[in-house]
């Protein structure tokens, strides 16, 4: 905004003092420079993965130029979105992410109003330690976890190791703590004459939440519900600890275990698969941009 | 607010006991109320986060069948253990070099992206976070491909330039070199965005007056740009740090820690000990290792944004 003005401003007959648009033009060019090369290099696996995923096998053995595809096919989407084996992967990332989704969003919405609204003993504590439950990573609990439930197994005879539903206890861990926490962020920056005057109007506590705080912070549960849902389907090393038949895999685990199998690597069908595993959170942000983006950086603040 | 009417009407209600305990049941009520609603919430905390942190204290002092206690008999064996050090050192290694990369290429074009006409932003931030949208274990076989050494496509580019065939997942220190590639290609797009909205929050007064003192670009960046954003920036490298530190699936996915080992990072080394050979405590001992760094980190963390909390 500042530089327009100092364009028009500028002296147009002379040259040499007109420095400050030509800075300006050079800056930008050079900006235009650097964007195209770092979208190169940030574009360049996603768009090799499509390029693969149109080439038969044929033509990846023959070792013809790898960035151009010669003879486009779709075969090797037909193939895996007509095996059964793949759709009964994306089949269990779906319904564990969905379920997953549900559960974080019924723990952590009502959780968050307590905090951002309710002063208790010990709140101020508890948000904290919501904070730093999301700072703990997957890969410093997951031997325990599985300990855990190894011996849970053992006590009550319930099947919980290598079956697809365990992750449902596990990835709410992952999911909760960080939606509590901006939603809490969400809920307080709601201005509390607000929640009063539901409350003078007679309204209780689950009023005021679904009918004023829900609808108000609409943009952050959404936001919340994209995060839950792309951490859950991208999730990758507890399922690798906890499942292992096929039939009980999700899908990251399952294109990894069992397309790269053997001595051949059927790049085609696993950079195809690979590519619709990313399909859905990819869609999501697609449509869904400037939710996605607000997730990300509510993190960081603290409403 | 609620609570400064119920503590008005207790200072000026003093028609009697009857009217006390009303008001001492409703403040009950409330807290019952809070307490419920939170309850799920401290339910899931307390069984598998904080049971699990303890539990797995309590596995890194057993014995390998888990039937007897050993004391801290698991760290002293790793401690003579070579490959533990390498561990180590090469988890410090990804980590820190990672960081630093994402941090300055999440910098430079968030700058970039910063510069060009607000219009066209939208369109290039889009783009440019497509890496961190992808889930990690899914772009990194795409990774792996570009890597892969008969129909590498790198090499098959690189041959051109009269550059010989690079062992880019073969040979120790180039699958060093890969591991932290592909994490910084996958993280440096998180730092942009966060840069980003940083930026967008600098007033411009600052940079005018900054033009006015006679400022060129570097001293604008060097006074203005970074004292306006240290706190966005050091919360952003602290809890990349905790997550690159913790990393698992890249490098698992990408070299499995081989050639030998040398690639093995904490999350990676742990997995391969307690879940693949089967040794639950000598692997919980190894995740163990990560609690100090992750601990300093997070403390770090909680009072950066404590204090912008305090700011805002």
């Amino acid at each position: 905004m500042s530089t327009m003005a100092i364009d028009k401003a500028g002296p147009r007959r002379n040259v040499k003092y007109g420095s400050m648009s030509r800075d300006r033009t050079w800056a930008l060019r050079w900006s235009y420079f650097f964007l195209v090369l770092f979208a190169i290099f940030f574009l360049t696996p996603p768009l090799y993965m499509v390029i693969t995923s149109l080439k038969s096998s044929a033509e990846i053995s023959a070792a013809t130029n790898p960035w151009w595809v010669f003879h486009p096919t779709l075969s090797n989407y037909v193939e895996l979105l007509t095996s059964n084996q793949f759709l009964r992967f994306f089949w269990n990332s779906s319904i564990v992410s969905l379920v997953v989704v549900f559960v974080t969003m019924l723990i952590s919405i009502p959780a968050a109003f307590a905090l951002a609204r309710m002063k208790f003993w010990g709140s101020a504590t508890l948000a904290t330690g919501v904070f730093l439950t999301y700072l703990v990573p997957d890969s410093l609990l997951f031997i325990p976890l599985f300990k855990m439930f190894a011996l849970v197994q053992d006590l009550t005879g319930i099947t919980l190791l290598n079956r697809w539903y365990v992750l449902l206890f596990i990835y709410p861990t992952l999911t909760v703590p960080f939606c509590t926490w901006i939603m809490i962020g969400y809920f307080a920056s709601i201005p509390k004459e607000l929640d009063e005057a539901a409350i003078i109007d007679g309204a209780s506590w689950l009023q005021t939440l679904t009918r004023i705080f829900i609808p108000v912070a609409l943009p952050g549960l959404i936001a919340a519900t994209i995060f839950a849902f792309t951490v859950s389907w991208a999730q990758f090393l507890y399922p690798l600890v906890f499942t292992t038949s096929i039939d009980q895999l999700v899908l990251p685990v399952g294109i990894t275990t069992t397309l790269i199998k053997g001595d051949v690597f059927n790049w085609g069908q696993i950079m195809t698969g690979a590519l619709l595993g990313a399909a859905p959170p990819l869609i999501i942000y697609a449509f869904l941009m400037d939710y996605y983006i607000a997730g990300l950086t509510a993190g960081a603040t603290k409403g | 607010m609620a609570d400064v009417i119920v503590e008005h009407g207790r200072v000026v209600g003093t028609t009697g006991a009857r009217k006390r305990t009303g008001l001492h049941n409703a403040l009950r009520r409330k807290s019952m109320v809070a307490f419920f609603l939170t309850l799920p919430l401290i339910v899931l905390i307390a069984l598998f986060v904080l049971y699990p942190a303890l539990f797995s204290m309590h596995l890194a002092t057993l014995n390998k069948s888990m039937q007897k206690f050993v004391g801290f008999g698991n760290f002293t064996f790793l401690f003579k253990r070579e490959t533990f050090w390498m561990v180590v050192k090469q988890s410090c290694i990804f980590a820190i070099t990672a960081v630093i990369f994402k941090a300055l290429i999440g910098f430079i074009v968030a700058h970039f992206v910063h510069n060009i006409p607000a219009k066209g932003q939208r369109k290039w931030r889009g783009m440019l976070l497509v890496p961190w949208v992808i889930p990690p274990a899914m772009s990194t076989l795409a990774w792996l491909w570009l890597f892969d050494p008969s129909y590498s496509a790198f090499n098959y580019t690189l041959s051109f330039f009269g550059v010989g065939p690079i062992p880019w997942l073969g040979d120790a220190a180039w699958a060093r070199f890969s591991v932290i590639l592909v994490n910084v290609w996958y993280g440096s797009p998180f730092f942009m965005i966060m840069y980003l909205a940083a930026l967008k929050s600098v007033p411009d007064q600052l940079y005018e007056a900054a033009a006015i003192d006679g400022a060129n670009w570097w001293q604008k960046i060097w006074y203005v740009t970074l004292p306006m954003m240290r706190n966005i920036i050091a919360i952003t490298t602290l809890f990349s740090l905790i997550v690159t530190f913790a990393n698992f699936d890249i490098v698992r996915i990408l070299t499995s820690g081989g050639p030998l080992d040398q690639t093995q990072i904490f999350a990676t080394y742990a997995f391969r000990v307690g879940i693949e050979s089967n040794d639950i405590p000598l692997g919980a001992s190894v995740s163990l290792f990560m609690v100090p760094i992750l601990a300093v980190a997070a403390i770090f963390i909680l009072r950066d944004v404590s204090k912008r909390g305090n700011e805002a």
